[in-house]
């Protein structure tokens, strides 16, 4: 697999405060990314993913370190005319149409008038924005200039888009959505690189995760390579059986209004509970076998040592 | 290619700026208020027409220039619009250029503007056309489209505010630098004289455009200006916008 985009020891410090003090965001940042897959990139709040995109993006220039999009050096714009990009709270000219807003962009990649004249309404489309077309920007909500910043990272069928929060300020339909639309474009062949705090996101659709935490990365891999499928615990809820009763199986979590939670580690003491429950004619109202997530690794990692 | 499309964006943003027509319309009212001073006035009321409606002009398009210029730069960074700008195939002088064509094109309309009310007024007035008004609109034009350099150099690295305050220093510097070459003209030779040459050489000199005297009293233009004024705008935008891309070429957009 060729490497689309390819981060070499990437560091950025800035000079911050009324009395210049450095801070270092980026403290030697290495991730490549293959053509085809989603690449999601993980991190806490001001952990430096947003910095590293936009060192990736040529808006601000790292201190050392090598980036390279598509095998070139990341400024050449030979690179960028395959890219596109939507930034986090995408801030958009707000006197522009949707549409205007759309052929401007196209017209930056030299898109010819009849190709632009097809695409942006497919795109709108695909974005669900079809009817705000002639809408002026400043009149979107917050989910709607997410969707069209999204149709705007589209706008020159690019090879690599990169997303900066793309399901921020969605509701959960218009999340589902989006991943679907993201999931479309790995299926076209395209490589997307999306970076998120919310896990559920990228637990669903990424092939490749990177954790950044303090400007390091301290995790990178497959998924199915860094959460195991390994049973951690299984959580029961019942009813019909005494907290007593069940102690012996597992540590009991809650207790209300008659049912029982209870998180049972051993294989061999769920057969048990299992038999006791049979016995007492009491019920199960759910038997979920708990896996480690990625949440679980992220938490692991991100807490201070 | 980039420079046009980003020109047109920008003139499109300018068009759709209230604060242009405010500006317009204090004008209008400004070239208006020409025809009034002119019925107080004993002697030539035609002089007073040209000389208040061609002054008006020349003042509020430098006030479109440095209002809407020192913004242009700022606002892109401050609402974060440059980020998807800058990721496209663009080149960051591109971006400068783009932003200053587009800025002059906005400032050809408005001028084109307020001199189609000047020239209306001073048609009702003479019942003629006098063909040396354009001749005069011509080197404010020239002086305008220095004065947007310098606004769009300022607003690439500070705030509106202090942009537009840098810009307005600049404009008024520029119309009275003439002093020091009388100045210089009255000084003995020496290290004084020398300073004060310098001085001169390196401030703007605004007044090299300022040929409304001549067209109101209906002087000649001297043959030389057509050559040196432009060329003395064309080297100095250069170079401002030179100066403008190199502070923008390796600024962090954070």
């Amino acid at each position: 697999m060729n490497a689309v985009l390819e981060l070499t020891d990437v560091r950025k410090s800035f000079q911050l405060g009324f009395i210049p003090k450095t801070k270092e965001i980026l403290k030697g940042i290495s991730f490549s990314v293959a053509e085809g897959e989603i690449f999601g990139y993980l991190g806490p709040n001001g952990a430096g993913k947003t910095t590293t995109i936009k060192c990736a993006l040529g808006l601000i220039f790292p201190d050392s370190g090598t980036i390279r999009l598509f095998g070139r050096p990341h400024l050449d714009p030979k690179a960028k005319e395959r890219l596109g990009f939507l930034p986090e709270n995408p801030y958009f000219y707000d006197y522009l149409t949707a549409t205007e807003f759309l052929d401007f962009y196209a017209q930056l990649f030299k898109v010819p008038r009849d190709v632009r004249r097809e695409r942006i309404p497919r795109l709108l489309k695909l974005v669900g924005m079809e009817r705000a077309a002639s809408l002026p920007l400043r009149k979107f909500s917050r989910g709607m200039l997410q969707r069209v910043g999204l149709a705007q990272a589209l706008i020159n069928e690019p090879a690599l888009v990169i997303l900066d929060e793309p399901l921020g300020g969605l509701d959960p339909l218009g999340r589902k959505e989006i991943r679907d639309i993201i999931l479309g474009l790995r299926d076209e062949g395209k490589t997307v690189v999306f970076t998120s705090h919310i896990l559920q996101d990228i637990e669903m659709i990424c092939d490749h995760v990177a954790i950044i935490v303090g400007g390091r990365i301290l995790s990178q891999g497959r998924l199915s390579d860094l959460v195991s499928e390994k049973v951690l615990f299984t959580e029961i809820t019942v009813s019909g059986l005494l907290p007593a009763e069940a102690a012996p199986f597992g540590e009991s979590v809650s207790a209300e209004g008659g049912r029982l939670l209870l998180k049972v580690h051993d294989q061999d003491k769920i057969e048990a509970l299992l038999a006791l429950i049979r016995d007492r004619r009491a019920r199960i109202h759910s038997l979920v076998p708990r896996t480690q997530t990625l949440e679980d690794i992220f938490v692991e990692m991100v807490k201070p040592k | 290619m980039t420079i046009r499309v980003i020109a047109l964006n920008t003139f499109r943003e300018a068009v759709r700026d209230r604060i242009l027509y405010l500006l317009l319309f204090f004008a209008a009212l400004s070239i208006g208020l020409s025809r009034v001073l002119a019925l107080l006035t004993v002697g030539d009321r035609l002089k007073i027409i040209k000389d208040v409606g061609l002054a008006s002009i020349s003042f509020f398009g430098a006030l479109m220039a440095i209002l809407i210029g020192t913004g242009l730069v700022y606002k892109e960074i401050e609402k974060r619009t440059i980020f998807t700008l800058i990721s496209k195939p663009i080149r960051r002088s591109e971006f400068i250029l783009g932003k200053f064509f587009g800025l002059v094109l906005t400032l050809l309309v408005m001028t084109g503007a307020m001199a189609l009310i000047f020239l209306a007024l001073l048609f009702a007035h003479t019942r003629s056309i006098d063909w040396s008004i354009p001749a005069a609109l011509l080197f404010i034009m020239l002086e305008l489209i220095l004065l947007t350099a310098v606004a769009i150099l300022f607003s690439s690295f500070s705030t509106p505010i202090l942009s537009s305050l840098f810009s307005l220093s600049f404009y008024l510097i520029g119309h009275f630098s003439w002093s020091l070459e009388t100045l210089i003209r009255k000084m003995r030779p020496g290290l004084g004289r020398t300073a004060v040459r310098v001085l001169y050489t390196a401030l703007p000199d605004l007044e090299n455009f300022n040929y409304k005297t001549e067209v109101v009293h209906g002087l000649p233009v001297p043959a030389a200006a057509w050559l040196t004024a432009p060329a003395y705008a064309i080297c100095y935008t250069a170079f401002v916008l030179a100066l403008a891309v190199l502070v923008f070429r390796r600024r962090d957009f954070i």
